[in-house]
């Protein structure tokens, strides 16, 4: 068991959570990611390590709530106890040698790109930071960004703050003004990820992206995150979660990730109801 | 006076249209008057043909005349010297190409139903357990990876002798393909869970969640959590694809997958939290024990039609014989001599139909079966909406690619002595499927068996 010695709401879905795991924080780098299980009868949920601290022994996870696994985490208080905590699990980000990046975030994606930028900050890269958000109330670590990015932009959807329009409006106007990145590193929804690849293709500029498909083991056991890349059958689990966007088949990914929802808006609105009953 | 009957004793099993809704155990065992019935057709051969087929070298004919007399307490002590997991292997071993096919009954008629027995002594003796005794530990500590088979036996053994084991387990639950991969109505998971209460019991720690080589490394296990040896039994989870067209449509599943959603996270229950695709029509790739397995749980969670797809002919399945007769009877639909060469999506990308072309046999290959090959223009399709490839699997590179120096096979099995067990590394040692690729419970038991005896000799 697992106790989660702080959380705090950063916007109407999305929740930070600081959970004692002696065994992930003493070995977990960016990049990497956790599989969780809420309680007893829980699903296996993959999510991204925020951040750690290898002497107190824990780890920061920052979840949106999209489903009923995530609903029931959200349920849970400080010190309460997540069931079960595995990991660290995956590939460590290879940014070593990046002079020069664009790290895109979009939504709760924020929360992955956060560390990245933050940590190639500290290796004195020169990092410009673009987040995206849908609307102004759904903005989270904006200052956080702004701390270690040597620009930072930000956007709305709607115009609400920042910019208005999409991450992938900035990122081509950094590049016509003639900043020339090195790297790309893009963590965000699917259709975002596959929009910024298919602009730094035609600008040659090589892109990262963190792909989060459908898993349960994310020991490389399941074979249900498997993705295409690069022509062939890949387990995001262990091969990933990182991979070169230009070559993911991103259309296939976003069907796959498609593959439950109608069983996941069932199990939504059962908890949903499940949670009524006890309040 | 023996039984000549030359047929076994009836096992009664649930009626197949009924237990093909439900997952409670399929067969339901002998009770005290079968089980005597069937011990006495055993003849008590001098020469044991039959403990000589047995991987674990059972005493079989001893255990079978103490269930004559009656004396379960000392069958199962017969049982216990060979064998760590004899409810399971009562259960799941494939007899007929093991102990059974030994056996001198089998010449004319039906041979002993030596599992069946040993799954009766070892049942009774669940139910009538005495106390576990706890041996003083020598204080030495041994680290065993992965709760599978192997692992299981590897670490009772060694309590057994004093030493003080830690199993690390990956996932959250012990037990590895007997809690994830093997469902309920074959092996029910109480059974599982009480050898591992009583692995506890002698002293063993179980830590789940940790996945060895990510949470922490072999070379830290030594180091840093002063283990003086390590077992690797982390077995051959890595499914395997056939790599045609179609395999990332929804509604494909590696065997491992679909089983670990109904077994481990028990998607058949209501209350479960993991999602299923409960397809109408279910075509299984494969012709193994596992194929089986998914087979006769897409048809619990309802699938009106469900195939088994294999490319060679029934005798050739490596499935237990008992498996494909369950099947059967439960109304799964076998195409044999049939390959598929693609799976088709419909608009959605979720699985239309599955593409296959029919195969004749030529002459043997190297597993000495004979080798299918493809006939022209044979190639048809069967409608159905969901696919299960069970076509094996390989062993996990995760502890290979963090332990310095282990050496393993070109398709990475690591490399033992067959006597010891012990790899190229000292200290450490490995059994089970992490060694040989997918195979049996009983060989990986036997592997744990084997590597225990040979740590206990090198550390005392």
């Amino acid at each position: 068991m697992f106790e989660i010695i702080e959380k705090k709401q950063l916007n109407k879905t999305v929740t930070l959570m600081e959970v004692v795991a002696p065994y992930v924080a003493k070995k977990v780098k960016p990049g990497q990611f956790i599989i969780l299980r809420v309680n007893e009868k829980g699903e296996r949920i993959p999510l991204t390590v925020f951040d750690f601290n290898r002497e107190k022994g824990t780890i920061k996870i920052i979840f949106q709530i999209v489903g009923a696994t995530t609903k029931l985490l959200n349920e849970l208080k400080k010190g309460d106890k997540i069931h079960d905590v595995a990991g660290p699990l995956g590939k460590a980000s290879n940014l070593d040698g990046i002079k020069k990046v664009a790290v895109i975030g979009g939504g709760v994606g924020c929360a992955i790109a956060y560390p990245t930028a933050k940590y190639l900050h500290e290796q004195n890269s020169i990092v410009h930071s673009i987040v995206g958000f849908r609307t102004k109330e759904l903005i989270i670590l904006k200052d956080q960004f702004e701390k270690i990015s040597d620009r930072f932009i930000l956007t709305t959807d709607d115009g609400s703050e920042g910019d208005k329009g999409l991450v992938t409006n900035s990122l081509e106007k950094l590049i016509l003004a003639g900043e020339n990145y090195d790297r790309v590193i893009a963590i965000g929804p699917l259709i975002m990820m596959k929009y910024v690849c298919l602009l730094t293709k035609k600008y040659n500029i090589k892109t990262i992206v963190s792909m989060n498909p459908i898993m349960i083991d994310g020991t490389g056991m399941c074979g249900g995150c498997r993705i295409t890349y690069d022509n062939r059958i890949c387990f995001a689990c262990v091969e990933g979660p990182d991979f070169d966007g230009h070559l993911i088949d991103f259309d296939e990914a976003i069907k796959r990730n498609l593959m439950y929802k109608d069983l996941e808006k069932k199990a939504l609105e059962k908890t949903c109801n499940l949670l009524k009953g006890d309040s | 006076m023996p039984n000549m009957s030359l047929e076994k004793t009836y096992m009664p099993v649930q009626n197949p249209s009924k237990r093909n809704k439900n997952f409670e155990e399929v067969s339901l065992g002998y009770n005290e008057e079968q089980a005597i019935n069937e011990a006495n057709r055993c003849l008590n051969c001098k020469n044991k043909p039959c403990s000589l087929k047995c991987p674990v070298k059972i005493d079989i004919p001893s255990f079978i005349e103490k269930i004559k007399e009656k004396d379960y307490v000392n069958a199962y002590k017969i049982i216990e010297k060979s064998s760590s997991l004899p409810a399971v292997c009562g259960r799941v071993c494939p007899q007929e190409t093991q102990c059974e096919s030994g056996c001198v009954r089998g010449i004319k008629g039906q041979s002993v139903a030596i599992g069946r027995l040993e799954r009766f002594v070892a049942d009774w003796n669940n139910e009538n357990e005495k106390e576990i005794e706890k041996v003083n530990n020598n204080n030495i500590k041994v680290a065993v990876i992965g709760s599978g088979p192997s692992g299981l036996s590897c670490a009772a053994d060694l309590a057994k002798n004093g030493f003080l084991v830690t199993i690390f387990e990956a996932l959250h639950t012990p037990g590895g393909v007997l809690s994830y991969g093997i469902p309920e109505f074959r092996l029910p998971k109480k059974i599982v869970e009480k050898e591992i209460e009583n692995l506890k019991k002698m002293g063993v720690t179980i830590k789940t969640n940790v996945v060895v080589g990510n949470s922490i490394t072999i070379e830290e296990l030594f180091k840093e959590e002063g283990f003086k040896a390590v077992f690797i039994g982390s077995g051959a989870g890595l499914p395997k694809f056939m790599n045609i067209k179609g395999e990332s449509l929804n509604g494909v599943y590696s065997a491992n997958e679909f089983l670990t959603r109904v077994n481990l996270m028990k998607a058949y229950e209501k209350d479960s939290q993991t999602p299923i695709y409960k397809a109408k029509k279910v075509a299984v790739v494969g012709g193994g024990n596992v194929a089986m397995d998914a087979a006769r749980c897409a048809k619990r969670l309802g699938a009106e039609k469900v195939y088994i797809i294999y490319r060679r002919s029934e005798e050739e399945m490596p499935a237990r014989l008992e498996e494909i007769e369950h099947a059967k009877e439960e109304g799964i639909d076998f195409k044999l001599l049939t390959n598929p060469v693609a799976i088709n999506g419909d608009e959605n990308f979720f699985v239309k139909d599955i593409e296959c072309v029919k195969m004749k046999l030529s002459e043997p290959d190297e597993s000495n079966r004979r080798r299918p090959v493809a006939i022209e223009n044979s190639n048809f399709k069967i409608e159905v909406d969901s696919v299960i490839m069970s076509i094996g699997t390989s062993p996990n590179p995760l502890i290979k690619n963090t332990t310095k120096g282990l050496e393993t096979t070109s398709w990475g099995g690591i490399i033992i002595n067959e006597k010891t067990g012990e790899t190229s590394k000292e200290f450490i040692y490995a059994g089970g499927d992490a060694v040989t690729g997918s195979a049996t419970v009983i060989l990986a038991m036997e592997a744990g068996k084997k590597a225990a005896k040979a740590i206990i000799e090198k550390l005392s």
